[in-house]
């Protein structure tokens, strides 16, 4: 009995650390005294100054445009890229595709932006809007694959076997067999790139030149300049929209399929 | 379903690998040979293996050791107690919730918590220590590295727990070994995957931070990927920074084989 509480606390202990810094965060973004200490007074001030900044606004919805294209792109080509690696069926060429696909998977941030950078500028795309959506696309795929290829992988080839003996061609078997039956993987990994891309940092930071901004590098801007209540508003926000998100697509998947696919921890 | 299809789907994941996994990688390797007039030189190497860039290699090394082993100390009985919670997917989403949240938010966080006036030294002064300066120190920037990281080494260990034969564990006990016996020679042997999954997630992301560097550390820790990121976009000597990246990708591939067994496609 006793040592079930201790456990109890520990685990207790982790969750408020863990949770401590954002509430901290959130607490603070309703503070009136504009610092992150002492707190004076209720007030809304900070978001409405948000809502006032057009400036803020134009880069959140470059995240959001920069996000929702990325995602869609990246998940059409990383089913195709799923089908190919399925489709191939030596067992060396299929890893050799796995381990190209995982290199930008693994690889730190700062690589990925690094070498994107002086690919953009040897092949003379100009940094901005589309280089931040090439890269964002790029290292999307990898994670789609990801998701989907396990559903591919579970799907009995009797399937596709009886849709041949039906008499459905190449094209019906495509589009009434298996995408339906990955569909639930789609849908990870496009839920998995939209987060990937509103949440990444690094590779922005090297590719996003001048003059083109997104939200988190907005944020970094802003923190090194040093705390201003602004950004505990905007976490507070962004906050509940990832919890919306994230409750959204777990209801989403598990109406589906009964458990969350791939619903795991992240960059 | 005739093979001749395959190629279709085979033809646009092929040109990604191409453009963003392979050319990123030569090129990152082409230009590690440049000097500032684009020039082909060895001296970038040469520069690489001088005390100052060995001793912040070193530096990394051991900053990115202290972070993983302080985040496996944490996360190991988390995921243990976690497995054992009722309800255990629901308390696992909850751990991992956070790591949805914006890095740099959370980074944010802790600028106002350790700050001079904030939440960490407000408590020690109530334990009678007094300020102390803890921002922009050693310990501030290994705290947050693990505050980040824990996540990301709790899910695979996890995961590893949850699949162990609970009647394994009862067989030891009854055979007569006490619990840290038990532990010791099933429980770790068979979970050591995990572990090994978790360090590599976060021992190769912690050698190339750089933004938590900046932000918590106050450029007081220089790490490989700060370094990358100081010399492409701050001193622009693109070489450098291409040469420390080459090394970090060495680095990389060598933990990869270091810490591999891990089933293909999985992350």
């Amino acid at each position: 009995m006793k040592k079930m509480k201790l456990s109890t606390i520990y685990l207790f202990i982790v969750f408020v650390i863990l949770y401590a810094p954002i509430f901290y965060l959130m607490f603070f973004s309703f503070n009136s005294g504009g610092k992150m200490y002492h707190f004076e007074q209720f007030t809304l001030d900070w978001y409405r100054e948000l809502f006032h900044d057009t400036r803020l606004l134009i880069i959140v919805l470059n995240t959001v445009i920069i996000a929702l294209l990325s995602s869609v792109i990246s998940t059409i080509l990383g089913v195709f890229g799923a089908i190919a690696i399925w489709y191939v069926r030596k067992n060396y060429q299929k890893s050799l595709l796995l381990s190209f696909n995982n290199v930008l998977i693994v690889s730190p941030d700062v690589i990925i932006g690094a070498s994107f950078l002086i690919m953009f500028t040897v092949v003379g795309i100009k940094l901005g809007f589309t280089s931040v959506l090439l890269s964002h696309i790029a290292f999307s795929v990898p994670i789609v694959v990801i998701m989907v290829l396990p559903k591919l992988q579970e799907m009995s080839s009797s399937l596709i076997d009886a849709a041949q003996d039906l008499g459905a061609g190449r094209r019906e078997i495509l589009t009434k067999v298996i995408l339906p039956y990955i569909t639930p993987g789609i849908f990870a990994g496009f839920f998995m790139a939209l987060t990937y891309s509103l949440d990444d940092f690094a590779v922005t930071f090297f590719v996003t030149g001048n003059g083109f901004s997104t939200l988190s590098v907005e944020i970094y801007s802003l923190a090194r300049r040093g705390i201003s209540l602004n950004i505990n508003a905007l976490s507070t926000l962004l906050f509940l929209f990832t919890i919306i998100l994230v409750i959204g697509y777990y209801f989403i998947v598990t109406k589906r399929n009964g458990r969350a696919v791939g619903l795991g921890a992240r960059k | 379903m005739k093979v001749r299809g395959r190629n279709i789907f085979l033809i646009p994941y092929m040109l990604w690998i191409i453009i963003f996994v392979i050319s990123p990688i030569l090129l990152v390797v082409y230009y590690s040979f440049l000097d500032l007039d684009g020039n082909f030189t060895l001296s970038n190497y040469q520069t690489f293996f001088t005390p100052v860039y060995l001793k912040m290699t070193l530096n990394s090394f051991w900053y990115a050791f202290l972070i993983t082993a302080f985040s496996l100390l944490i996360a190991y009985p988390t995921a243990y107690l976690l497995t054992k919670t009722k309800y255990k997917q629901l308390w696992l989403l909850l751990i991992i919730l956070p790591s949805w949240i914006n890095l740099l938010l959370k980074a944010y966080a802790f600028l106002g918590i350790f700050g001079t006036y904030g939440f960490a030294n407000a408590m020690l002064e109530v334990f009678g220590i007094g300020k102390k300066q803890i921002l922009f120190t050693d310990f501030s920037f290994i705290f947050v590295s693990v505050y980040i990281f824990i996540p990301f080494m709790i899910l695979p260990i996890f995961n590893a727990i949850d699949k162990l034969n609970p009647s394994l564990i009862d067989a030891s006990r009854d055979l007569g070994s006490s619990a840290w016996m038990t532990f010791r020679r099933v429980v770790f042997p068979l979970t050591i995957d995990g572990v090994k999954s978790g360090c590599q997630v976060v021992f190769i992301p912690a050698l190339s931070l750089f933004m938590l560097t900046r932000l918590i550390a106050g450029n007081r820790v220089i790490t490989l990927g700060t370094a990358v990121e100081q010399h492409f976009l701050v001193t622009q000597n693109w070489g450098m920074g291409a040469t420390i990246a080459v090394f970090l990708i060495i680095i990389m591939v060598l933990i990869m084989f270091l810490t591999g067994n891990r089933k293909r496609g999985v992350l």
